[in-house]
Protein backbone atom coordinates (compact mmCIF):
# COMPACT_ATOMS: atom_id res chain seq x y z
CA UNK A 1 0.00 0.00 0.00
CA UNK A 2 1.63 3.21 -1.10
CA UNK A 3 -0.63 5.78 0.49
CA UNK A 4 1.12 8.95 1.49
CA UNK A 5 -1.51 10.42 3.78
CA UNK A 6 -4.56 9.30 5.69
CA UNK A 7 -7.06 7.08 3.85
CA UNK A 8 -9.46 8.72 1.42
CA UNK A 9 -13.05 7.98 0.52
CA UNK A 10 -13.90 4.94 -1.54
CA UNK A 11 -17.12 4.89 -3.60
CA UNK A 12 -18.64 1.96 -1.67
CA UNK A 13 -18.18 3.87 1.57
CA UNK A 14 -20.93 6.32 0.68
CA UNK A 15 -23.52 3.54 0.87
CA UNK A 16 -22.64 1.74 4.08
CA UNK A 17 -25.08 2.55 6.86
CA UNK A 18 -22.49 2.64 9.65
CA UNK A 19 -20.54 5.27 7.73
CA UNK A 20 -23.50 7.41 6.70
CA UNK A 21 -24.95 7.37 10.22
CA UNK A 22 -21.65 8.23 11.88
CA UNK A 23 -21.30 11.09 9.43
CA UNK A 24 -24.57 12.49 10.77
CA UNK A 25 -23.27 12.42 14.34
CA UNK A 26 -19.62 13.41 13.90
CA UNK A 27 -19.18 14.90 10.43
CA UNK A 28 -16.17 17.03 11.34
CA UNK A 29 -14.17 14.27 12.97
CA UNK A 30 -14.23 11.72 10.17
CA UNK A 31 -11.01 11.74 8.19
CA UNK A 32 -11.65 8.81 5.88
CA UNK A 33 -13.94 5.88 5.28
CA UNK A 34 -13.74 2.80 3.14
CA UNK A 35 -15.34 -0.61 2.73
CA UNK A 36 -13.06 -3.55 2.08
CA UNK A 37 -14.47 -7.06 1.63
CA UNK A 38 -17.78 -5.79 2.94
CA UNK A 39 -16.26 -4.55 6.19
CA UNK A 40 -16.58 -0.82 6.85
CA UNK A 41 -13.57 1.04 8.21
CA UNK A 42 -13.86 4.58 9.48
CA UNK A 43 -10.90 6.75 10.40
CA UNK A 44 -11.60 9.45 12.96
CA UNK A 45 -9.45 12.09 14.59
CA UNK A 46 -7.84 10.81 17.82
CA UNK A 47 -9.80 13.16 20.06
CA UNK A 48 -13.11 11.92 18.64
CA UNK A 49 -12.59 8.25 19.36
CA UNK A 50 -14.71 8.09 22.52
CA UNK A 51 -17.66 10.07 21.05
CA UNK A 52 -17.45 7.91 17.92
CA UNK A 53 -17.70 4.65 19.86
CA UNK A 54 -20.61 6.01 21.87
CA UNK A 55 -22.37 7.20 18.70
CA UNK A 56 -21.97 3.78 17.11
CA UNK A 57 -23.35 2.15 20.23
CA UNK A 58 -26.28 4.47 20.89
CA UNK A 59 -27.54 5.00 17.35
CA UNK A 60 -30.87 3.12 17.19
CA UNK A 61 -30.28 1.69 13.72
CA UNK A 62 -26.62 0.70 14.31
CA UNK A 63 -26.31 -0.53 17.92
CA UNK A 64 -22.69 -1.61 17.81
CA UNK A 65 -22.99 -2.58 21.45
CA UNK A 66 -20.16 -5.08 21.80
CA UNK A 67 -16.47 -4.23 21.73
CA UNK A 68 -14.86 -7.12 19.96
CA UNK A 69 -11.21 -6.24 19.68
CA UNK A 70 -8.63 -3.46 19.78
CA UNK A 71 -5.22 -3.69 18.20
CA UNK A 72 -2.35 -1.45 17.26
CA UNK A 73 -0.39 -1.12 14.03
CA UNK A 74 2.99 0.45 13.40
CA UNK A 75 2.98 2.01 9.93
CA UNK A 76 6.71 2.69 9.83
CA UNK A 77 7.38 0.40 6.88
CA UNK A 78 4.22 1.30 4.97
CA UNK A 79 5.01 4.96 4.63
CA UNK A 80 1.76 6.23 6.11
CA UNK A 81 2.61 9.43 7.92
CA UNK A 82 1.08 9.31 11.36
CA UNK A 83 3.12 6.35 12.42
CA UNK A 84 0.79 4.50 14.77
CA UNK A 85 -2.74 3.36 14.29
CA UNK A 86 -5.19 1.98 16.84
CA UNK A 87 -7.93 -0.16 15.37
CA UNK A 88 -11.18 -0.98 17.14
CA UNK A 89 -13.63 -3.66 16.09
CA UNK A 90 -17.24 -3.37 17.22
CA UNK A 91 -20.01 -5.84 16.65
CA UNK A 92 -23.72 -5.15 16.25
CA UNK A 93 -26.21 -7.90 17.04
CA UNK A 94 -28.83 -5.88 15.20
CA UNK A 95 -26.90 -5.59 11.94
CA UNK A 96 -24.89 -8.76 12.42
CA UNK A 97 -21.60 -7.28 11.29
CA UNK A 98 -18.39 -5.71 12.49
CA UNK A 99 -17.30 -2.11 12.05
CA UNK A 100 -13.69 -1.04 12.16
CA UNK A 101 -12.84 2.27 13.75
CA UNK A 102 -9.36 3.65 13.30
CA UNK A 103 -7.45 6.45 14.94
CA UNK A 104 -4.00 7.57 13.88
CA UNK A 105 -1.49 8.59 16.52
CA UNK A 106 1.53 10.71 15.79
CA UNK A 107 4.91 9.53 16.99
CA UNK A 108 5.68 12.80 18.78
CA UNK A 109 2.49 12.74 20.84
CA UNK A 110 1.62 9.15 21.63
CA UNK A 111 -1.41 9.75 23.80
CA UNK A 112 -4.91 8.55 22.97
CA UNK A 113 -8.14 8.86 24.90
CA UNK A 114 -8.97 5.68 26.78
CA UNK A 115 -12.43 4.22 26.18
CA UNK A 116 -12.45 2.06 29.33
CA UNK A 117 -14.94 4.40 31.02
CA UNK A 118 -17.58 3.37 28.47
CA UNK A 119 -16.25 -0.06 27.51
CA UNK A 120 -14.85 -2.16 30.39
CA UNK A 121 -13.67 -4.77 27.88
CA UNK A 122 -11.15 -2.26 26.50
CA UNK A 123 -9.10 -2.44 29.70
CA UNK A 124 -6.71 -5.27 28.80
CA UNK A 125 -6.68 -4.51 25.09
CA UNK A 126 -5.44 -0.97 25.76
CA UNK A 127 -2.84 -2.28 28.18
CA UNK A 128 -1.62 -4.66 25.51
CA UNK A 129 -1.24 -1.84 22.99
CA UNK A 130 0.57 0.27 25.58
CA UNK A 131 2.87 -2.69 26.23
CA UNK A 132 3.50 -3.57 22.60
CA UNK A 133 3.58 -0.13 20.95
CA UNK A 134 4.07 2.39 23.75
CA UNK A 135 0.86 4.28 23.03
CA UNK A 136 -0.49 5.82 26.20
CA UNK A 137 -4.20 5.90 26.94
CA UNK A 138 -5.19 8.88 29.05
CA UNK A 139 -7.85 8.05 31.62
CA UNK A 140 -7.03 4.36 31.78
CA UNK A 141 -7.44 3.09 35.36
CA UNK A 142 -4.34 0.87 35.42
CA UNK A 143 -2.04 1.43 32.47
CA UNK A 144 0.79 -1.01 33.12
CA UNK A 145 2.51 -3.64 31.03
CA UNK A 146 0.42 -6.75 30.62
CA UNK A 147 2.35 -9.33 28.61
CA UNK A 148 5.98 -8.24 29.00
CA UNK A 149 7.72 -8.07 32.41
CA UNK A 150 7.19 -4.81 34.29
CA UNK A 151 10.83 -3.73 33.92
CA UNK A 152 11.04 -4.43 30.19
CA UNK A 153 12.53 -1.74 27.99
CA UNK A 154 11.11 -1.06 24.55
CA UNK A 155 7.93 -2.04 22.79
CA UNK A 156 8.25 -5.32 20.89
CA UNK A 157 5.67 -4.92 18.13
CA UNK A 158 7.17 -1.71 16.82
CA UNK A 159 8.68 -2.28 13.40
CA UNK A 160 12.08 -0.94 14.48
CA UNK A 161 12.28 -3.34 17.42
CA UNK A 162 14.82 -6.07 16.65
CA UNK A 163 13.68 -9.69 16.51
CA UNK A 164 16.77 -10.99 18.24
CA UNK A 165 17.09 -8.29 20.88
CA UNK A 166 18.84 -10.17 23.63
CA UNK A 167 22.60 -10.55 23.42
CA UNK A 168 23.72 -14.14 23.84
CA UNK A 169 27.07 -15.49 25.01
CA UNK A 170 29.31 -16.78 22.21
CA UNK A 171 33.04 -17.35 21.92
CA UNK A 172 33.38 -13.94 20.20
CA UNK A 173 31.89 -11.94 23.07
CA UNK A 174 32.64 -14.11 26.07
CA UNK A 175 32.48 -12.15 29.30
CA UNK A 176 31.15 -9.05 27.55
CA UNK A 177 27.44 -9.76 27.71
CA UNK A 178 25.81 -7.62 30.35
CA UNK A 179 23.33 -9.40 32.56
CA UNK A 180 20.30 -7.56 33.80
CA UNK A 181 18.82 -8.04 37.22
CA UNK A 182 15.35 -9.47 36.86
CA UNK A 183 12.85 -8.36 39.46
CA UNK A 184 10.11 -10.55 40.79
CA UNK A 185 7.65 -7.76 41.58
CA UNK B 1 -18.08 -0.13 68.08
CA UNK B 2 -19.51 -2.13 65.24
CA UNK B 3 -17.83 0.26 62.84
CA UNK B 4 -14.47 -0.18 64.58
CA UNK B 5 -14.83 -3.91 64.28
CA UNK B 6 -15.69 -3.51 60.64
CA UNK B 7 -12.59 -1.43 60.06
CA UNK B 8 -10.44 -3.81 62.03
CA UNK B 9 -11.68 -6.63 59.86
CA UNK B 10 -10.97 -4.61 56.76
CA UNK B 11 -7.38 -4.17 57.86
CA UNK B 12 -6.98 -7.89 58.20
CA UNK B 13 -7.61 -8.50 54.52
CA UNK B 14 -4.91 -10.76 53.25
CA UNK B 15 -3.21 -10.49 49.89
CA UNK B 16 -2.57 -13.93 48.48
CA UNK B 17 -0.74 -14.88 45.33
CA UNK B 18 -2.32 -17.79 43.56
CA UNK B 19 -0.07 -19.11 40.86
CA UNK B 20 1.65 -18.83 38.44
CA UNK B 21 2.71 -22.32 39.48
CA UNK B 22 -0.55 -23.76 40.67
CA UNK B 23 -1.97 -26.97 39.29
CA UNK B 24 -5.50 -25.69 38.90
CA UNK B 25 -4.81 -22.46 37.05
CA UNK B 26 -4.68 -24.12 33.63
CA UNK B 27 -1.25 -23.13 32.50
CA UNK B 28 0.56 -20.23 34.06
CA UNK B 29 -2.03 -17.81 35.30
CA UNK B 30 -1.33 -15.77 38.39
CA UNK B 31 -4.10 -14.32 40.50
CA UNK B 32 -3.56 -11.64 43.10
CA UNK B 33 -6.32 -12.20 45.61
CA UNK B 34 -7.47 -9.95 48.41
CA UNK B 35 -9.15 -12.18 50.95
CA UNK B 36 -11.42 -11.37 53.84
CA UNK B 37 -11.24 -14.67 55.61
CA UNK B 38 -12.37 -17.12 52.99
CA UNK B 39 -14.20 -14.55 50.88
CA UNK B 40 -12.55 -13.15 47.77
CA UNK B 41 -12.78 -9.37 47.95
CA UNK B 42 -10.74 -8.63 44.87
CA UNK B 43 -9.26 -10.86 42.21
CA UNK B 44 -6.73 -9.47 39.73
CA UNK B 45 -5.54 -11.87 37.05
CA UNK B 46 -1.90 -11.32 36.04
CA UNK B 47 -1.07 -12.75 32.65
CA UNK B 48 1.93 -12.76 30.35
CA UNK B 49 3.87 -15.68 31.77
CA UNK B 50 3.40 -17.59 28.52
CA UNK B 51 4.10 -14.66 26.22
CA UNK B 52 6.13 -15.87 23.29
CA UNK B 53 5.65 -13.04 20.82
CA UNK B 54 3.52 -14.87 18.27
CA UNK B 55 2.30 -11.66 16.67
CA UNK B 56 5.88 -10.50 16.14
CA UNK B 57 6.85 -13.90 14.75
CA UNK B 58 3.99 -13.83 12.24
CA UNK B 59 5.54 -10.77 10.65
CA UNK B 60 8.75 -12.72 10.00
CA UNK B 61 7.08 -15.77 8.42
CA UNK B 62 5.51 -16.01 5.02
CA UNK B 63 1.84 -16.89 4.78
CA UNK B 64 2.60 -20.53 4.18
CA UNK B 65 4.87 -20.89 7.20
CA UNK B 66 2.55 -18.91 9.45
CA UNK B 67 -0.01 -21.74 9.54
CA UNK B 68 2.24 -23.64 11.92
CA UNK B 69 2.07 -20.79 14.42
CA UNK B 70 -1.72 -20.68 14.51
CA UNK B 71 -2.19 -24.06 16.18
CA UNK B 72 0.45 -23.38 18.80
CA UNK B 73 -1.49 -20.52 20.35
CA UNK B 74 -4.63 -22.30 21.41
CA UNK B 75 -3.18 -25.77 21.65
CA UNK B 76 -6.51 -27.29 22.60
CA UNK B 77 -8.23 -26.34 19.37
CA UNK B 78 -5.56 -26.39 16.67
CA UNK B 79 -7.87 -27.07 13.73
CA UNK B 80 -10.17 -24.13 14.44
CA UNK B 81 -7.18 -21.79 14.62
CA UNK B 82 -5.92 -23.19 11.33
CA UNK B 83 -9.37 -22.66 9.90
CA UNK B 84 -9.75 -19.04 10.96
CA UNK B 85 -6.34 -18.11 9.61
CA UNK B 86 -6.92 -19.95 6.34
CA UNK B 87 -10.31 -18.32 5.82
CA UNK B 88 -8.81 -14.87 6.30
CA UNK B 89 -5.94 -15.48 3.88
CA UNK B 90 -8.29 -17.09 1.33
CA UNK B 91 -10.50 -14.02 1.48
CA UNK B 92 -7.55 -11.74 0.77
CA UNK B 93 -6.30 -14.03 -2.01
CA UNK B 94 -9.80 -14.63 -3.46
CA UNK B 95 -9.13 -18.37 -3.68
CA UNK B 96 -11.89 -20.94 -4.03
CA UNK B 97 -11.75 -23.94 -1.74
CA UNK B 98 -13.01 -27.25 -3.19
CA UNK B 99 -16.13 -28.75 -1.57
CA UNK B 100 -14.34 -31.80 -0.14
CA UNK B 101 -12.00 -29.54 1.80
CA UNK B 102 -14.87 -27.37 3.07
CA UNK B 103 -16.82 -30.35 4.42
CA UNK B 104 -13.70 -31.95 5.90
CA UNK B 105 -12.94 -28.65 7.62
CA UNK B 106 -16.37 -28.56 9.24
CA UNK B 107 -16.09 -32.19 10.33
CA UNK B 108 -12.63 -31.79 11.83
CA UNK B 109 -13.49 -28.45 13.44
CA UNK B 110 -16.39 -30.04 15.27
CA UNK B 111 -14.20 -32.94 16.38
CA UNK B 112 -11.77 -30.32 17.66
CA UNK B 113 -14.58 -28.65 19.58
CA UNK B 114 -15.47 -31.99 21.19
CA UNK B 115 -11.81 -32.67 22.03
CA UNK B 116 -11.43 -29.22 23.58
CA UNK B 117 -14.62 -29.59 25.60
CA UNK B 118 -13.39 -32.99 26.80
CA UNK B 119 -10.25 -31.42 28.23
CA UNK B 120 -12.38 -28.76 29.85
CA UNK B 121 -14.77 -31.36 31.31
CA UNK B 122 -11.94 -33.47 32.68
CA UNK B 123 -10.23 -30.51 34.33
CA UNK B 124 -13.46 -28.96 35.58
CA UNK B 125 -14.31 -32.21 37.37
CA UNK B 126 -10.72 -32.71 38.52
CA UNK B 127 -10.76 -29.27 40.10
CA UNK B 128 -13.67 -30.37 42.25
CA UNK B 129 -12.09 -33.66 43.22
CA UNK B 130 -13.76 -35.97 40.70
CA UNK B 131 -10.59 -37.49 39.41
CA UNK B 132 -11.99 -40.45 37.48
CA UNK B 133 -13.79 -38.08 35.10
CA UNK B 134 -10.46 -36.85 33.80
CA UNK B 135 -9.46 -40.41 32.90
CA UNK B 136 -12.77 -41.03 31.12
CA UNK B 137 -12.64 -37.88 29.05
CA UNK B 138 -9.03 -38.43 28.04
CA UNK B 139 -9.96 -41.92 26.89
CA UNK B 140 -12.36 -40.42 24.32
CA UNK B 141 -10.07 -37.53 23.51
CA UNK B 142 -7.44 -40.06 22.56
CA UNK B 143 -9.72 -41.38 19.83
CA UNK B 144 -10.01 -37.90 18.35
CA UNK B 145 -6.25 -37.41 18.63
CA UNK B 146 -5.81 -40.65 16.68
CA UNK B 147 -8.07 -39.31 13.93
CA UNK B 148 -6.00 -36.09 13.81
CA UNK B 149 -2.80 -38.06 13.70
CA UNK B 150 -3.99 -40.18 10.80
CA UNK B 151 -4.98 -37.01 8.88
CA UNK B 152 -2.05 -34.75 9.51
CA UNK B 153 0.65 -36.86 11.14
CA UNK B 154 0.35 -34.83 14.33
CA UNK B 155 -1.87 -35.23 17.35
CA UNK B 156 -1.98 -31.63 18.45
CA UNK B 157 0.00 -29.27 16.22
CA UNK B 158 -1.87 -30.34 13.13
CA UNK B 159 -1.40 -27.43 10.68
CA UNK B 160 -3.80 -29.42 8.53
CA UNK B 161 -5.93 -26.64 7.06
CA UNK B 162 -3.88 -24.48 4.74
CA UNK B 163 -4.97 -21.48 2.71
CA UNK B 164 -6.53 -23.14 -0.34
CA UNK B 165 -7.72 -26.35 1.25
CA UNK B 166 -6.11 -29.14 3.21
CA UNK B 167 -2.45 -30.07 3.55
CA UNK B 168 -3.07 -33.56 2.15
CA UNK B 169 -6.03 -35.74 1.36
CA UNK B 170 -8.00 -37.49 4.09
CA UNK B 171 -6.40 -40.87 4.78
CA UNK B 172 -7.79 -44.27 3.86
CA UNK B 173 -10.19 -45.53 6.47
CA UNK B 174 -10.96 -42.00 7.69
CA UNK B 175 -14.72 -42.45 7.40
CA UNK B 176 -14.63 -45.68 9.44
CA UNK B 177 -12.48 -44.12 12.14
CA UNK B 178 -14.79 -41.14 12.49
CA UNK B 179 -18.00 -43.16 12.40
CA UNK B 180 -16.64 -45.55 15.04
CA UNK B 181 -16.03 -42.58 17.30
CA UNK B 182 -19.37 -40.96 16.50
CA UNK B 183 -21.23 -44.19 17.31
CA UNK B 184 -19.49 -44.66 20.65
CA UNK B 185 -19.58 -41.08 21.81
CA UNK B 186 -23.31 -40.53 22.67
CA UNK B 187 -23.13 -43.31 25.26
CA UNK B 188 -19.98 -41.81 26.69
CA UNK B 189 -21.60 -38.38 27.06
CA UNK B 190 -24.47 -40.09 28.85
CA UNK B 191 -21.90 -41.74 31.10
CA UNK B 192 -20.36 -38.36 31.99
CA UNK B 193 -23.79 -36.94 32.69
CA UNK B 194 -24.62 -39.91 34.94
CA UNK B 195 -21.54 -39.16 36.97
CA UNK B 196 -21.91 -35.41 37.28
CA UNK B 197 -25.21 -33.80 36.30
CA UNK B 198 -27.22 -34.90 39.34
CA UNK B 199 -24.19 -35.50 41.55
CA UNK B 200 -24.93 -33.75 44.83
CA UNK B 201 -21.35 -32.74 45.58
CA UNK B 202 -20.83 -31.47 42.06
CA UNK B 203 -24.03 -29.40 42.20
CA UNK B 204 -23.16 -28.03 45.64
CA UNK B 205 -19.85 -26.82 44.31
CA UNK B 206 -21.15 -25.35 41.04
CA UNK B 207 -24.76 -24.10 41.29
CA UNK B 208 -24.78 -20.36 41.94
CA UNK B 209 -20.96 -20.16 41.85
CA UNK B 210 -19.03 -17.74 39.67
CA UNK B 211 -22.08 -15.97 38.32
CA UNK B 212 -21.89 -13.61 35.37
CA UNK B 213 -24.94 -11.87 33.96
CA UNK B 214 -25.40 -11.38 30.22
CA UNK B 215 -24.80 -7.64 30.66
CA UNK B 216 -21.50 -8.31 32.44
CA UNK B 217 -20.48 -10.77 29.73
CA UNK B 218 -21.15 -8.23 26.98
CA UNK B 219 -19.41 -5.45 28.90
CA UNK B 220 -16.25 -7.49 29.47
CA UNK B 221 -16.18 -9.05 26.02
CA UNK B 222 -17.00 -12.60 27.16
CA UNK B 223 -18.11 -14.84 24.30
CA UNK B 224 -18.74 -18.50 23.68
CA UNK B 225 -20.30 -20.96 26.14
CA UNK B 226 -19.91 -18.55 29.08
CA UNK B 227 -22.04 -15.95 27.28
CA UNK B 228 -24.63 -18.53 26.25
CA UNK B 229 -24.83 -19.87 29.82
CA UNK B 230 -25.88 -16.38 30.87
CA UNK B 231 -28.89 -16.53 28.59
CA UNK B 232 -27.53 -14.72 25.54
CA UNK B 233 -27.81 -16.87 22.46
CA UNK B 234 -25.03 -15.85 20.10
CA UNK B 235 -22.95 -18.22 18.06
CA UNK B 236 -20.91 -17.08 15.06
CA UNK B 237 -21.68 -20.35 13.28
CA UNK B 238 -25.33 -19.20 13.21
CA UNK B 239 -25.04 -15.42 13.03
CA UNK B 240 -22.23 -15.14 10.47
CA UNK B 241 -21.92 -18.63 8.95
CA UNK B 242 -18.65 -19.68 7.36
CA UNK B 243 -17.79 -22.99 5.63
CA UNK B 244 -21.49 -23.50 4.92
CA UNK B 245 -22.51 -23.89 8.57
CA UNK B 246 -25.91 -22.49 7.58
CA UNK B 247 -26.61 -25.70 5.66
CA UNK B 248 -26.17 -27.90 8.75
CA UNK B 249 -28.98 -28.61 11.16
CA UNK B 250 -27.93 -27.91 14.75
CA UNK B 251 -29.07 -25.94 17.76
CA UNK B 252 -27.25 -23.42 19.91
CA UNK B 253 -27.67 -24.51 23.53
CA UNK B 254 -28.46 -21.73 25.95
CA UNK B 255 -29.05 -21.54 29.73
CA UNK B 256 -30.07 -18.67 31.92
CA UNK B 257 -28.29 -18.67 35.29
CA UNK B 258 -24.77 -17.84 34.15
CA UNK B 259 -23.12 -19.90 36.88
CA UNK B 260 -20.54 -22.67 36.70
CA UNK B 261 -23.22 -25.35 36.56
CA UNK B 262 -24.96 -23.75 33.58
CA UNK B 263 -21.68 -23.40 31.72
CA UNK B 264 -21.24 -27.10 32.33
CA UNK B 265 -24.70 -27.87 30.92
CA UNK B 266 -24.15 -25.65 27.87
CA UNK B 267 -20.88 -27.37 26.98
CA UNK B 268 -22.37 -30.84 27.47
CA UNK B 269 -25.17 -29.93 25.06
CA UNK B 270 -22.67 -28.40 22.66
CA UNK B 271 -20.83 -31.71 22.44
CA UNK B 272 -24.07 -33.40 21.38
CA UNK B 273 -24.77 -30.67 18.81
CA UNK B 274 -21.24 -31.01 17.44
CA UNK B 275 -21.88 -34.71 17.11
CA UNK B 276 -24.94 -33.95 14.95
CA UNK B 277 -22.87 -31.71 12.70
CA UNK B 278 -20.18 -34.39 12.42
CA UNK B 279 -22.71 -36.97 11.24
CA UNK B 280 -24.13 -34.60 8.63
CA UNK B 281 -20.66 -33.68 7.40
CA UNK B 282 -19.57 -37.29 7.24
CA UNK B 283 -22.64 -38.24 5.22
CA UNK B 284 -22.16 -35.50 2.68
CA UNK B 285 -18.35 -35.70 2.39
CA UNK B 286 -17.81 -35.48 -1.37
CA UNK B 287 -14.94 -36.91 -3.33
CA UNK B 288 -12.73 -34.68 -5.41
CA UNK B 289 -9.68 -32.50 -4.95
CA UNK B 290 -8.66 -31.64 -1.39
CA UNK B 291 -7.00 -28.36 -2.19
CA UNK B 292 -7.29 -25.58 -4.71
CA UNK B 293 -5.93 -26.12 -8.21
CA UNK B 294 -4.43 -22.62 -8.12
CA UNK B 295 -0.73 -23.41 -8.45
CA UNK B 296 0.18 -19.97 -7.16
CA UNK B 297 -1.15 -20.96 -3.75
CA UNK B 298 -1.04 -24.74 -3.35
CA UNK B 299 1.84 -27.06 -4.03
CA UNK B 300 1.63 -29.14 -7.25
CA UNK B 301 1.11 -32.89 -6.74
CA UNK B 302 4.32 -34.85 -6.19
CA UNK B 303 3.80 -36.89 -9.38
CA UNK B 304 3.87 -33.79 -11.58
CA UNK B 305 7.30 -32.67 -10.38
CA UNK B 306 9.09 -35.34 -12.41
CA UNK B 307 7.44 -34.43 -15.71
CA UNK B 308 6.40 -30.79 -15.64
CA UNK B 309 8.87 -27.92 -15.69
CA UNK B 310 6.10 -25.54 -14.73
CA UNK B 311 5.18 -27.58 -11.67
CA UNK B 312 8.82 -27.51 -10.62
CA UNK B 313 8.94 -23.73 -10.94
CA UNK B 314 5.75 -23.32 -8.91
CA UNK B 315 7.08 -25.67 -6.27
CA UNK B 316 10.33 -23.74 -6.08
CA UNK B 317 8.54 -20.40 -5.84
CA UNK B 318 6.22 -21.60 -3.11
CA UNK B 319 8.94 -23.28 -1.10
CA UNK B 320 11.30 -20.32 -1.21
CA UNK B 321 9.38 -17.06 -1.38
CA UNK B 322 5.82 -18.24 -0.72
CA UNK B 323 2.84 -16.59 -2.33
CA UNK B 324 2.16 -12.89 -2.35
CA UNK B 325 -1.10 -11.68 -0.88
CA UNK B 326 -2.58 -8.53 -2.41
CA UNK B 327 -2.71 -5.46 -0.18
CA UNK B 328 -5.77 -5.23 1.96
CA UNK B 329 -7.09 -5.97 5.39
CA UNK B 330 -9.64 -8.41 6.69
CA UNK B 331 -11.06 -9.44 10.03
CA UNK B 332 -12.19 -13.06 10.02
CA UNK B 333 -13.75 -14.66 13.03
CA UNK B 334 -15.01 -18.11 13.83
CA UNK B 335 -16.66 -19.75 16.83
CA UNK B 336 -13.91 -21.44 18.79
CA UNK B 337 -14.75 -23.64 21.82
CA UNK B 338 -13.98 -20.58 23.91
CA UNK B 339 -15.83 -17.94 21.92
CA UNK B 340 -15.08 -15.42 19.22
CA UNK B 341 -11.71 -16.22 17.70
CA UNK B 342 -10.64 -13.50 15.27
CA UNK B 343 -7.72 -13.08 12.93
CA UNK B 344 -7.13 -9.55 11.70
CA UNK B 345 -4.64 -9.54 8.85
CA UNK B 346 -3.14 -6.48 7.22
CA UNK B 347 -1.44 -7.46 3.96
CA UNK B 348 0.89 -5.09 2.13
CA UNK B 349 1.28 -7.06 -1.09
CA UNK B 350 4.34 -9.01 -0.01
CA UNK B 351 4.62 -12.65 0.99
CA UNK B 352 4.64 -11.85 4.70
CA UNK B 353 1.76 -10.46 6.75
CA UNK B 354 2.40 -6.80 7.53
CA UNK B 355 0.48 -7.18 10.77
CA UNK B 356 -1.45 -10.10 12.11
CA UNK B 357 -3.47 -9.63 15.25
CA UNK B 358 -5.30 -12.45 16.96
CA UNK B 359 -8.42 -11.69 18.92
CA UNK B 360 -8.05 -14.47 21.45
CA UNK B 361 -11.31 -15.40 23.19
CA UNK B 362 -9.51 -16.44 26.41
CA UNK B 363 -7.88 -13.00 26.65
CA UNK B 364 -11.25 -11.26 26.77
CA UNK B 365 -12.94 -13.97 28.85
CA UNK B 366 -10.30 -13.79 31.57
CA UNK B 367 -11.07 -10.12 32.12
CA UNK B 368 -14.38 -11.24 33.57
CA UNK B 369 -12.76 -13.58 36.10
CA UNK B 370 -12.54 -10.76 38.66
CA UNK B 371 -16.27 -9.92 38.61
CA UNK B 372 -17.16 -13.62 38.55
CA UNK B 373 -14.98 -14.52 41.52
CA UNK B 374 -15.48 -11.51 43.77
CA UNK B 375 -17.78 -12.20 46.68
CA UNK B 376 -17.34 -15.94 46.45
CA UNK B 377 -15.25 -18.39 48.42
CA UNK B 378 -11.62 -18.86 47.56
CA UNK B 379 -12.27 -22.60 47.31
CA UNK B 380 -14.84 -21.95 44.57
CA UNK B 381 -12.36 -19.89 42.61
CA UNK B 382 -10.80 -22.94 40.98
CA UNK B 383 -14.24 -24.02 39.75
CA UNK B 384 -14.83 -20.56 38.31
CA UNK B 385 -11.48 -20.50 36.51
CA UNK B 386 -12.12 -23.92 35.02
CA UNK B 387 -15.61 -22.94 33.88
CA UNK B 388 -14.26 -20.00 31.87
CA UNK B 389 -11.95 -22.54 30.19
CA UNK B 390 -8.97 -20.25 29.58
CA UNK B 391 -6.04 -21.40 27.49
CA UNK B 392 -3.04 -19.35 28.49
CA UNK B 393 -1.21 -20.05 25.27
CA UNK B 394 -3.65 -17.93 23.33
CA UNK B 395 -4.19 -15.43 26.14
CA UNK B 396 -0.53 -14.47 26.25
CA UNK B 397 0.32 -15.25 22.61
Amino acid sequence: MSQETAPVESPAAAEHLAITRLRVHLADSIIGAEVSFGQPAITVTPDAILPATVALRDDPVLKYIRLSDICGVDNLKRGITPRFEVIYHFYSFLRNDWVRLKALADERDLVMASIVSEWPAANWFEREIYDMFGIEFSGHPNLTRILMPDDWEGHPLRKDYPIYGEEVDFSVNVGKVQRKEIGYG
Amino acid sequence: MARDLQEARQEQNMILNMGPQHPSTHGVLRLVLELDGEIVVRCDPVIGYLHTGFEKTYEQKNYFQAVTLTDRMDYLCPMINNLCYSLAVEKLLAVEVPPRAVVARVLLSELTRIASHLVWLGTQALELGAMSMFLYTFREREMIMDIFESCSGQRMMTSYFRPGGLAMDLPDGFEEMVSTFLKIFPDRVAEYEDLLTQNRIFKDRTVGVGKLTAEQCLAYGVTGPSLRAAGFQWDIRKSNPYCGYDTYDFNVPVRTNGDVYDRYLVRMDEMRESLKICWQALNRLPSGPYTTSDRKVAFPPRAELGTSMEALIHHFKLATEGYRVPAGEYYQCVESPRGELGYYIIADGSSHPYRLHVRAPSFANLQALGPAAEGGFVADLVATIASLDPVLGETDR
